[in-house]
């Protein structure tokens, strides 16, 4: 069966860095695959390929079986692709509840009727008549909207209404995880969705994550906390510097020497979070 | 012939020595502050006051007169910086603009009050002299411009090259987190740029006033605009490309004139304005094509929650409304019905700037727009003005967004800065395209309000009308935020990036956020042209797109109650204290200062 995601030689320079070097890889329906690396390796920026964030200088990315090298994020979205952002961009002045919804954008159809030229007027007498149709399918995607908040228990259940700025931080994460998921992904990229979360914070987090992948859905995820690294993938990739330095499954990368090489080695440099990546170790 | 085009040569490579003083400073500002600093044309006159002043009653020579003027307006850029600006650090990614705009409400109004609106001759201290050079002719005073021009470059060069200071300036406009810390006082950089850029900006205006022996109070609002023009065309930030700019844009408006005549020259401007934003916004200058990131710090609007009116009170208030012209006070009315008008402009700016984030300062040319579609359409169509009105609502509707549409892929200051180009490009489309407009005569005669055969034209008919008009707008309005738009619309403002990663396309929603604006203030246009019978070029000026912008904050930005109680506070109290009638435009620029300093979420809240 053809991968999900195929990316081809995909490269991005900034000025004098070369964030990406020569990325690829294939993701399988189904499958959870991992990326680490040290600060800087290049992992955020091959998110931002894939999900047309930015323009990729070579290099191709094929989705569900289309060519998807530099599409708008738009369209990325319509084929459902989802993502989250390191460092957290939720809708601040949106409530929790709103800023699910705007993720579940891409699966409106009764009030965005796909009329060439005159969709967008359609659109917006639709919003101001709401006929019943139209009702309807908020009013389910609202219904669905607060299914999802549920898989994170009673933490934003009782704030639907709460702006998304006067959430915790660890609550905003969720939220945009939440967002996410409203758009019902067959594809689903997550960068480092636990960052900046404590202890217990990070292991709930890790069981929604699990749970995820129990439902059959594919993930790409960035982690820089190895345990969690180890226990959800099927397969890893690390990356340094741009470039791939291992693949395989994740016992095989963990005792990959060129890959402990790379951690220690930004460790003696001073790379701060690859102490906390290495710390499982054997 | 050809020395002519050598004089057109020599006047625009003058403008263009005058306009690079002014831009030199705005990217300096630009560079350390990352701000567009709109008050920069108001410290021009504020110059060119101070060097008239100088020279009529204390009677100093040209060098004293220039070091009055630099030693003034230097004080000033620190007065702006440490009072206006830097008590703003932290506060929403717009405060420090919409600042800039209240401090250039407030300067202007001080220098118009200190010194009457009326122009003056600034005497001139040079020899009128000129000399005959290949059949065109050189001024000393030309050659004194020029001198200062180079000069100025050079010392500036100096400055920010060789002293420690200079580099300081260099390496917070690079980063200045990582200038902080290396230790760099960025507070007092942004101080010195401050000082230096208004000392530029005042030896510009002195020398303007020299150069066309004339200045007035209102020369400020076209200073800052071509400093901005130049800055553009150089690259934000980037200051040789501002004296590059600043020399390209004296040399297109000095040919532009030699070609089509006075009246097309800011028209030119402009146009090369749009232009850049839409091909190059990094400046002619720069490698890259597409525009840099904005500082992502912050959120775009103040945080608030916005306090929640009850229905009921709503409904009050509307029906007390109603009741008002059951009083018999026709000068009440009159000031109603204005309010009511300038509610249903506040209405299309807080969707605009509010709920989408897309601060528009040439909102009032969508008035021009609609009062000129609907005057158009009932004097030389025939049309009824009952129908005229929503036509002309329509027509606005959709030119205006077809106008804003090559700035939708800007955002934050480039926005502003698009939409007061295009704003200014609207009148002067009205102007000179006499065979439609008729130009500076004005449209008179047009029609009085009457809807199918009744009329309206009486204070009570305006009255009633505009509040039936209002009422349903705002309905509508607010039933658009209930429904997915408002969340797209406010996803788009508080994160483009993630939005369109969720497929809510901006081009698409910011196209429905200002069509419907364009609906409503066409609306208003129209209304008031019909109201007023005559309406020229001017009516709708920039001061109203200020005002309005004015009236949302005080409102709360993206708050339908609050942009209607904002623009009756703001047109209801200064009449309520009619002695004040002077010092009006100054008390809404103190009123915008305090607002963003005390309370940037107005006074509903932000939504
Ligand atoms: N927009 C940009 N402009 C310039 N350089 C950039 C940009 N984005 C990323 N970089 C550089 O590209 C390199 C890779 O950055 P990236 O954010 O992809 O790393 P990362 O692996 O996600 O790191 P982290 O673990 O810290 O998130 C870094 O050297 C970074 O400084
Ligand atoms: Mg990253």
């Amino acid at each position: 069966m053809a991968p999900i995601l195929e990316v081809r030689g995909l490269r991005k320079h900034f000025g004098g860095v070369t964030a990406v070097a020569d990325a690829t890889l294939d993701l399988h329906e189904g499958e959870l695959l991992s990326i680490i690396g040290p600060n800087g390796a290049g992992k955020t920026t091959l998110f931002n390929l894939i999900s047309g964030l930015d323009l990729p200088d070579a290099g191709s990315v094929r989705l569900f079986g289309q060519d998807a090298t530099g599409a708008p994020p738009e369209r990325l979205a319509g084929l459902g692709m989802a993502r989250t952002f390191q460092h957290g961009r939720v809708f601040g002045n949106l409530s929790v509840l709103d800023n699910v919804l705007v993720g579940a954008h891409s699966r409106l159809r009764a009030v965005k009727p796909a009329v060439p030229i005159i969709g967008p007027l359609l659109e917006f007498a639709l919003a101001a008549i709401r006929p019943a149709a139209v009702r309807a399918e908020e009013a389910a995607l609202r219904a669905d909207a607060i299914r999802i908040l549920s898989v994170f228990g009673d933490r934003l259940i009782p704030r639907l209404d709460h702006p998304a700025f006067s959430l915790s931080y660890a609550n905003r994460r969720r939220v945009e995880i939440a967002r996410a998921l409203a758009l019902h992904p067959r594809l689903l990229l997550l960068d480092e969705p636990t960052a900046g979360m404590n202890q217990t914070e990070t292991v709930e987090m890790q069981e929604v994550v699990a749970d995820l992948k129990r439902s059959g859905l594919t993930i790409l995820l960035i982690e820089h906390k190895l345990e969690m690294v180890m226990r959800l993938s099927d397969r890893v990739i690390v990356m340094d510097n741009g470039n791939r330095i291992a693949e395989g499954l994740p016992q095989e990368v963990r005792r990959d020497p060129a890959v402990i090489e790379a951690y220690l080695g930004h460790r003696a440099t001073g790379g701060a979070a690859a102490g906390a990546a290495v710390e499982p170790a054997p | 012939m050809l020395g002519a085009w050598f004089d057109y040569t020599v006047n625009g490579f003058v403008i263009g020595n005058i306009y690079a003083l002014l831009a030199v400073g705005l990217a300096l500002i630009y560079g350390v502050a990352n701000l567009v600093n709109f008050a920069h044309g108001s410290v021009y006159v504020v110059g060119a006051y101070v060097g008239w002043a100088a020279i009529t009653y204390l009677g100093t020579p040209l060098p004293v007169t220039l070091l009055c003027v630099v030693v003034v307006c230097a004080l000033v850029g620190v007065g702006i910086e440490r009072l206006g600006l830097r008590p703003l650090h932290g506060a929403s990614r717009i405060a420090p603009l919409l600042a800039t705009i209240g401090i250039a409400l407030v300067l202007d109004q001080v220098v118009q009050l200190i010194f009457s609106p009326d122009p003056r001759a600034v005497p001139m201290q040079v020899p009128d002299w000129r000399i005959t050079l290949g059949g065109g002719t050189i001024g000393a005073l030309d050659l004194l411009i020029a001198g200062i021009g180079l000069t100025s470059a050079a010392v500036l060069y100096g400055f920010l090259r060789f002293t420690k200071l200079g580099w300081a300036v260099r390496a917070t406009a690079q980063d200045s987190d990582a200038a902080k810390q290396m230790g760099v006082d960025t507070d007092r950089v942004n101080l010195v740029v401050f000082a230096i850029a208004s000392a530029l900006s005042g030896i510009s205006g002195v020398l303007v006033g020299m150069y066309y022996n004339q200045i007035n109070p209102a020369m400020s609002f076209e200073a800052t605009l071509k400093g901005i023009v130049a800055l553009i065309i150089g690259g934000l930030g980037n200051v040789p490309g501002a004296i590059g700019g600043s020399l390209i844009l004296g040399l297109t408006e000095s040919y532009g004139i030699a070609l089509f005549g006075t009246s097309y020259r800011n028209l030119f401007a402009f146009v090369l304005l749009i232009a850049m934003l839409v091909w190059r916004p990094n400046g002619l200058f720069a490698a890259r094509r597409s525009l840099p990131p904005e500082p992502m710090t912050g959120t775009f609007i103040a945080r608030s929650r916005p306090l929640k009116v009850p229905s009921w009170a709503v409904a009050v208030v509307i029906l007390l409304a109603a009741l008002l012209p059951l009083l018999d006070a026709p000068y009440l009315l009159q000031i109603g019905a204005n309010s009511l008008m300038y509610a249903m402009l506040a209405l299309s700016l807080t969707l605009v700037a509010g709920t989408v984030g897309q601060v528009s300062l040439g909102h009032a040319a969508l008035l021009a727009i609609g009062g000129y579609a609907s005057g158009l359409l009932a004097l030389d169509a025939g049309w009824p003005v009952a129908v005229a009105i929503p036509a002309a609502g329509l027509i606005t509707a959709a030119l205006g967004t077809l106008l804003v549409f090559p700035a939708f892929r800007l955002t934050g200051h480039y926005v502003s800065i698009a939409t007061l180009g295009i704003g200014e490009i609207v009148s002067l489309v009205i102007l000179n395209w006499t065979g439609l407009t008729r130009g500076a005569i004005g449209l008179g005669g047009i029609p009085p309000l009457e809807v199918f055969g009744y009329d309206l034209g009486s204070v009570q008919g305006t009255y009633w009308l505009c509040l039936v008009v209002l009422v349903l707008l705002a309905l509508l309005q607010v039933r658009l935020l209930n429904s997915h738009l408002g969340r797209s619309w406010r996803a788009i403002r508080d994160d483009s990036v993630a939005a369109r990663s969720y497929g809510v396309s901006g081009d698409r929603y910011k196209a429905l956020a200002f069509g419907y604006g364009g609906f409503a203030a066409g609306i208003s246009g129209a209304i008031t042209a019909h109201a007023y019978s005559y309406i020229n070029h001017e009516t709708f000026g920039a001061t109203i797109s200020i005002l309005a912008l004015t009236m949302v904050i005080l409102g709360g930005l993206g708050n339908v109650v609050g942009a209607v109680l904002g623009a009756t506070l703001l047109i209801a109290l200064p009449e309520a204290f009619r002695f004040l009638a002077e010092y009006r435009i100054l008390i809404y620029g103190i009123v915008l200062l305090l607002l963003i300093r005390f309370r940037p979420q107005g006074l509903m809240g932000t939504v």
